[in-house]
């Protein structure tokens, strides 16, 4: 096989996949979360009248639609890279794969940007039913193209309800086996959660730094650091929970990532210990200067102090997925998490106390906290993703039997096309993100469709001023 | 393979149902993507806001067509997925990149506070816009002159779409994107600037005939099935009314760009045009999916799988063509270039 600087095509299209995926995958875990968000807050205007949330609504909406951009571009990649770069898995799992993914899009991509275009500029056009309606479908859309990528990506994780055919090809036999696989409601669960923590984080991240720039009396930035903070405290346990059952269902399922998200590379047949840190050592099969707290990984992930847990020892070590990245990425993940716990409790004691709004460590707290679902959703991916390795299609179809039969110098320019194309256009896109978030929601908040210039067609529309402002 | 024998099964279905989804998407992202290459003949940023805004609450969805297409792909025809994308692997990854640029231009271009940087989003339009289109062309030229197969896989090197041909497909979906981008500014603007877009549209109409007939006369040319298909007895009784229904409309869309008024006309007639193309180009395929070896038989995923999408796209896509529908219409009428920018 071909090399490029030691990197063959398969590598090569590894970390192109993973590099585009990961990308792609920071927008809808942002945009999942604000589009509910935001159809809470038109919600809110329509039935209180009170304009601080159409202020709202305005300010989060012009991040919304840049967020959205990146996401619909980035992902369209995704779309096209199962064929370009993993062709045989595709030739494969296509015939079980491809029609989820075909729903996806005419359930959700669709319905998300049919009504993306009136929900950002049609309030004027549709009225105020209708373009609650169109956020609506918007919020609505996200939810279920997550369901339908998790149930591919679960199915992937925990393969069932096909044969392999004469071909080679995975055919589908029970299609509600194939989308209900076993590792798909906690998998959704968990994902969709995240999605929620993570834009109340980035809007408690954005409200605690107006606070500290001496917004505090901003009416705006207090009632979505309020929101954020509720939703931070009840979301961020809930969340920990889900992870454990999700976690529970991987030792049924997945037992090799397990292994290796907690670094056990001995079976230990009188209670496994909990490994805190340490330095996975795959070559010697050893986990190097480990701290431990003995037989609690048997307590968590059996209940019981004395539970035998098997090791990678028991797997072979061609099918072993690699361990330092799993472990590490695991702990990331789960260290983010309960930091996040601590900042959803920290702000019920300031709320209770009455200090909400005046809490600068706090405020502080919530401004660090606020890109921090970012990483923890990715940590957790590359976790789950990693984890799965050396296969696509667990213990069926390994990775090195998928990929694409294309020449390392072609992938390998593609790649660093994407890495230069990515940062730089993704780069930016953030940039402006930071802008708007820089300034705190003032009184007469624009829009998109203001903004944006004339939108309004002259003499077509009846007139449909606003219902609060105008019918009143 | 002697005649168009033509027996509907569920592979015949889903190959129309494929064949709705990307000529769709070939004539709405084909006139916002047309849009971005008429881009540099309008210099005054208030005209530039003013097509943007013509395009800005349904690019969205013109571009989901591109995902429906990849993704059905995939899902009716999963081999011929598998072998057609790493085949055309670097106009493929110019196309994505392209469609990077120009989708955020969308975006980032209201949010620039310097000219430079608004200079430099309406290079990316510009660009994005232009490289997309080229590739689709390319992509187009090279499924059309064939591509190597062995078992179930590409054989041939990385270059191999690169040909004369392709070059030309790939110009004459720019020449085409950007007649459609000048049909829809017709319809949507008005005053000086529309009187400026109707000339464009006469100049690019003539262009975009022209490449239409290169590009028939160069196809026979391609695969000895494709010249039986288009030049022999009986078939060319079934094959002559598409280029005889082409120069019908050309010369319609003539009448319709020479005269005033009636705005839409074009505009439709050129949907008419590309539906024409469109058809030739399925002529000339059929039966295959990869000419000239693998047919949409052989790629097709099985039955259960077939079905089991049929039922969802029987439903869902009514409704998809309504709501987009709606959405259009709620945007319609023409852009009123006073409505000022503040």
């Amino acid at each position: 096989m071909e090399h490029v600087l030691g990197f063959d095509a398969l590598l090569l299209a590894r970390i192109q996949f993973g590099f585009t995926v990961a990308f792609h995958f920071i927008f809808p875990a942002f945009t999942i979360g604000l589009a509910s968000y935001l159809a809470v807050l038109n919600a809110l205007w329509l039935k209180t009248g009170n304009e601080r949330f159409l202020r709202l609504f305005r300010y989060w909406i012009k991040i919304f639609a840049i967020t959205f951009a990146m996401g619909v571009v980035s992902g369209i990649v995704m779309s096209y890279q199962f064929g370009t770069n993993w062709s045989v898995f595709s030739d494969k799992a296509g015939p079980v794969i491809g029609p989820l993914m075909a729903y996806e899009v005419l359930t959700a991509f669709f319905l998300e940007a049919g009504f993306l275009g009136i929900m950002l500029f049609g309030r004027d056009r549709v009225g105020p039913g209708l373009h609650m309606f169109a956020c609506l479908m918007v919020a609505v859309g996200t939810a279920i193209s997550a369901t339908w990528i998790l149930s591919v990506n679960s199915w992937m994780q925990t393969p069932q309800g096909h044969i392999i055919g004469e071909n080679g090809q995975f055919l589908p036999e029970d299609w509600w086996a194939i989308i209900f696989n076993p590792s798909f409601p906690y998998r959704l669960a968990h994902a969709l959660t995240a999605a929620y923590l993570t834009t109340a984080l980035v809007v408690g991240g954005v409200a605690g730094w107006h606070y500290l720039r001496g917004h505090g009396h901003n009416r705006g930035v207090r009632i979505m650091f309020s929101m954020a903070m509720w939703m931070v405290a009840v979301v961020a346990p809930l969340q920990i929970f889900i992870g454990d059952q999700h976690g529970l269902n991987t030792l049924e399922h997945q037992p090799a990532k397990v292994m290796a998200m907690e670094g056990h590379f001995e079976s230990h047949p009188d209670g496994a210990p909990l490994i805190l840190f340490g330095i996975p050592d795959q070559d010697a099969q050893e986990m190097r200067y480990s701290i431990e707290i003995p037989k609690a990984s048997s307590l968590i992930l059996k209940h019981d102090l004395n539970a035998p847990l098997a090791g990678l020892d028991t797997i072979p070590r061609e099918n072993q997925p690699p361990v330092a990245v799993v472990f590490w990425s695991f702990r990331v993940m789960v260290a983010l998490g309960f930091a996040m716990l601590g900042l959803g409790v920290w702000s019920l004691i300031s709320r209770w106390r009455g200090i909400l709004h005046t809490d600068t460590w706090l405020h502080r707290a919530a401004l660090v906290m606020g890109p921090t679902g970012f990483i923890a959703v990715t940590a957790g991916w590359i976790t789950t993703e990693v984890g799965r390795q050396p296969f696509t299609v667990y213990n069926i179809l390994r990775t090195a039997d998928s990929v694409a039969p294309l020449d390392a110098p072609a992938v390998a320019t593609s790649l660093v096309a994407f890495i230069l194309v990515y940062f730089a256009v993704f780069g930016s896109g953030v940039y402006f993100l930071l802008r708007l978030m820089a300034h705190p929601p003032h009184q007469g908040e624009t829009g998109v469709e203001q903004e944006v210039g004339p939108m309004r067609a002259a003499g077509t529309v009846p007139g449909t001023a606003d219902p609060r402002t105008g019918a009143k | 393979m002697e005649n168009l024998g033509i027996s509907f099964d569920l592979t015949v279905v889903w190959a129309l149902i494929l064949a709705l989804a990307i000529y769709i998407y070939v004539v709405l992202d084909g006139f916002d993507l047309g849009l971005g290459i008429l881009y540099p003949l309008f210099r005054e940023k208030k005209e530039r806001d003013l097509m943007m805004n013509s395009v800005a609450p349904v690019w969205d969805g013109n571009e989901t067509w591109l995902v429906m297409g990849g993704g059905g792909l995939m899902a009716a025809f999963p081999l011929a997925y598998a072998i057609i994308l790493p085949a055309l692997y670097p106009p493929i990854i110019a196309m994505l990149l392209a469609l990077i640029f120009r989708g955020v231009a969308f975006e980032f271009r209201w949010r620039t506070e310097t000219r430079l940087s608004r200079k430099l989003w309406d290079g990316a339009f510009i660009g994005g816009s232009f490289i997309a289109s080229m590739a689709q062309g390319v992509i187009l030229g090279a499924l059309l002159q064939g591509i190597e197969v062995e078992g179930r896989a590409y054989a041939g090197g990385w270059w191999d779409w690169l040909t004369p041909f392709t070059i030309l497909t790939g110009l004459a979906v720019v020449a085409g994107y950007a007649f459609l981008g000048a049909c829809w500014l017709n319809l949507k603007l008005e005053g000086e600037i529309q009187h400026r877009v109707r000339n464009m549209a006469r100049i690019l109409g003539l262009v975009t005939v022209g490449f239409i007939v290169l590009v028939s006369l160069a196809t026979p040319f391609l695969i000895g099935i494709y010249w039986a298909k288009w030049f022999t007895f009986p078939q060319i009784i079934f094959t002559a009314p598409v280029p005889i229904a082409v120069a019908v409309i050309a010369i319609a869309l003539a009448r319709s760009l020479i005269g005033h008024g009636r705005d839409w006309l074009p505009f439709v007639l050129a949907l008419a045009l590309f539906g024409l193309c469109f058809l030739g180009l399925g002529i000339s395929i059929w039966p295959h999916i990869i000419p000239p070896s693998v047919t949409l038989w052989e790629a097709a995923a099985p039955e259960k799988s077939q079905w089991f999408m049929l039922v969802g796209a029987i439903v869902l896509i009514p409704m998809i063509l309504a709501y987009t529908g709606f959405a259009y219409w709620v945007f319609r009428g023409k852009l009123d270039p006073e409505q000022g920018y503040h």
